[in-house]
């Protein structure tokens, strides 16, 4: 019995990153799509309050609210703070105070940022104008950002718009981008650490038995942690086993090829691998396999063959 | 407001030392010895429990389905009633309550933890933002939170250096907590992160797990020798839209204070979820707590703001305040989302004749 040691902390960079595709309602469509045209549409409420930005649905009575109006690229300040390390994605990266604006004819706030010298500059209650982005897509960041403006507030009613603009937008797509330094934690750094030196290593339940591959760091069934690491393998059966005519991305593999599920010998859950070594159509439930590491790699390639007989499923039936 | 159908108490908390990483251990790793605290503490076994509930965020480590490995620690094979929310896992507690209330089941298990160390939760946290209007402009927690600090000072509710006040006063109370992350009266005020909002007025980051056992009537006399009975919970949220909002106001704390029954008795102590010192202001004010409440013993979430057990953490301080006798009538509270966007209020209390 070995008691795991506590492994070298593996870690690794890790970016997320993908486009959220995402559709408009009426009311959205129009007030991204009226900022491509330097435009700025507010939503009525049903107490007759002005909502930029405008939503489909009135916060206070939830009722469906479609009545558009136009309102000003000039408002006030409500409130601020001022960032002195703009971040990745943000409007401006040079230092620039957040804001909520009041846009002259408007009941409520649009967020924003605003191009200011320094928070010196900045007040709530402070005059300002949207600055439009050169190109425009329909999106919030066709405002570039706020700017510093000497207007004085316009106090109208503002007017009905239809809503309606050229080559008006129905959906956005969003970016999104989350970078992460990974580390797996003390099971399945011992694991991988044991990978990469060709050794296959699970972890014992100390209160059912049970020799989990790979480890998770948790007896699934009794909840306590697994500590005693138990070397599995090499050699397995195959317990089931799929035939993939998919290729995947990015995976110079040919088609068709055996992904399995296999039983290590010692362990009490299967895991899976790909099967190489013989043709496609050849493999079968009981099939004996063992892994094949290439030069420096840090997981078996595949598994193959090993030529014993084929194990008797009773042997494995309780691990499919 | 009417009281509860089935009494429902906390019979035991549990929480990790909050720490800046926790690199050399999985969720499951960190949580799993929490779990065994509670249970130890009521003597239950995980097939004793009758409902389980957590609450956690994938974001947060970037580790898709955690949730589910997490699991592992509370031996949820073969197949346990479990149920798992995308919020702070004092709103897990309030799904575990009304589980309990419908008399399915007289224990549950609640449990959260986050991990925000592997990433930048200042950036994650945007994800949660309307994604048409705001989350495009990438603003930050702490940018958020720095608008509604400004609109209560401009408002004249507050100023910087009672910010700071209140930075200081919660770390030197948590001197006293074992488990916070920023202790003691020397934690230096710093430079602005988001102006007004300097690095003392913002929570620190780290990693960190908690859970709590409640149990239903006479199991809770069982358990415990002096339950804090839920004598009242309710959440309440704000519109969405920022700008809508009143910030210097927060109606549905009001509003789930009230539906929580706190206004009709004075308690000793309130366990406020302010992950920056300007919350608490709005706090104090609508949840009218007077300088007799004891608020945040423990140092609240400026000292530890594991994200998505921060307010969890708060039920169970609130409670073992009472489990220790040190308090009778206690108000937890728990927030998520930008500018006490939502709120749960709790109230927890210790009865007659369980004293010690």
């Amino acid at each position: 019995m070995a008691v795991a040691p506590q492994p070298d902390i593996l870690k690794a960079p890790l970016v997320v990153e993908f486009p959220f595709t995402r559709s408009l309602g009426p009311v959205q469509a129009a007030f991204l799509s009226g900022l491509r045209h330097r435009t700025v549409l507010g939503v009525r409420t049903t107490d007759d309050r002005v909502l930029v930005p405008p939503v489909e649905y009135d916060p206070v009575t939830a009722a469906e609210i479609r009545d558009l109006v136009e309102v000003g690229d000039t408002g006030t300040v409500t409130t601020w703070a001022w960032n002195p390390a703009p971040r990745r994605g943000q409007p401006l990266d040079t230092p620039f105070a957040w804001v909520l604006v009041k846009l002259d004819g408007a009941d409520t706030a649009l967020l924003h940022a605003l191009d200011a010298t320094g928070p010196d500059a900045v007040h709530s209650g402070l005059r300002v104008r949207v600055r439009w982005a050169a190109e425009r897509t329909g999106a919030i960041t066709d405002i570039a950002c706020f700017e510093p403006d000497d207007s004085t507030p316009e106090q109208i009613r503002p007017a009905p718009h239809t809503g309606e603009f050229e080559d008006g937008v129905t959906g956005i797509v969003a970016a999104a981008r989350l970078d992460y330094t990974y580390s797996p934690g003390g099971a399945q750094s011992r694991y991988i650490n044991a990978l990469a030196d060709n050794r296959t290593v699970g972890e014992r339940c100390p209160s059912c038995r049970k020799v989990y591959v790979p480890p998770r760091g948790a007896c699934p069934t009794c909840g306590v942690a697994t500590t005693e690491q138990v070397e599995v393998g090499p050699a397995g059966t195959v317990t089931t086993y799929c035939i993939v005519n998919v290729k995947a991305k990015n995976l110079d593999i040919e088609l068709p090829y055996v992904y399995a599920h296999i039983a290590l010998d010692g362990a009490d859950l299967a895991l899976h691998g790909r099967i190489g070594g013989i043709p496609y159509d050849q493999v079968r439930m009981g099939l004996r396999v063992e892994p094949v590491w290439t030069e420096g790699g840090r997981y078996p390639d595949h598994y193959r063959p090993t030529g014993e007989p084929d194990a008797d499923y009773d042997t494995y039936k309780e691990l499919i | 407001m009417r009281p509860p159908i089935r009494d429902i108490a906390v019979v035991a908390f549990g929480q990790t030392d909050h720490r800046r990483t926790t690199e050399e251990q999985s969720e499951v790793e960190m949580l799993m010895p929490v779990l065994h605290q509670v249970l130890d503490a009521t003597g239950l076994k995980t097939s004793d429990i009758g409902f389980t509930c957590s609450g956690s965020s994938d974001y947060l480590a970037g580790r898709a389905f955690s949730f589910t490995m997490a699991l592992d620690g509370v031996g949820a094979w073969p197949p346990i009633s479990e149920s798992h929310v995308e919020m702070d896992g004092a709103w897990a507690l309030y799904e575990a309550w009304t589980k309990l209330l419908t008399g399915d089941a007289d224990t549950a298990l609640v449990y959260s933890y986050g991990k925000s160390s592997p990433g930048s939760v200042r950036d994650v946290l945007t994800r949660q933002l309307d994604p048409y209007y705001v989350a495009p402009l990438w603003p930050d927690s702490v940018a958020l939170a720095a608008l509604q600090a400004q609109a209560l000072i401009d408002a004249g509710h507050t100023d910087e250096p009672a910010l700071a006040g209140v930075a200081a006063r919660s770390r030197a109370d948590a001197a006293g907590n074992p488990h916070a992350q920023l202790r003691g009266a020397d934690v230096p005020h710093g430079d602005y992160v988001v102006q007004p909002l300097r690095t003392g007025d913002c929570p620190p980051i780290g990693d960190g797990a908690a859970a709590v056992i409640l149990a239903a009537g006479d199991r809770a006399r069982e358990l415990c020798e002096r339950p804090a009975w839920i004598s009242g919970i309710d959440h309440r949220i704000e519109a969405h839209s920022l700008g809508v909002r009143d910030l210097t106001d927060s109606p549905s704390t009001r509003l789930a204070a009230e539906n929580a029954g706190l206004f009709e008795r004075p308690v000793d102590t309130a366990e406020l979820h302010a992950p920056f010192s300007s919350q608490e202001v709005v706090l104090r004010k609508v949840l009218r707590l007077g300088d007799d409440v004891a608020v945040n013993p423990s140092g609240g979430a400026l000292a530890a703001n594991p994200v998505m057990a921060a307010g969890l953490i708060r039920i169970g301080e609130a409670a073992a305040r009472i489990h220790r006798g040190e308090s009778r009538r206690a108000l937890a509270h728990a927030t998520s989302g930008p500018c006490l966007q939502q709120n749960l209020v709790a109230v927890l209390e210790g009865r007659q004749g369980e004293d010690r």
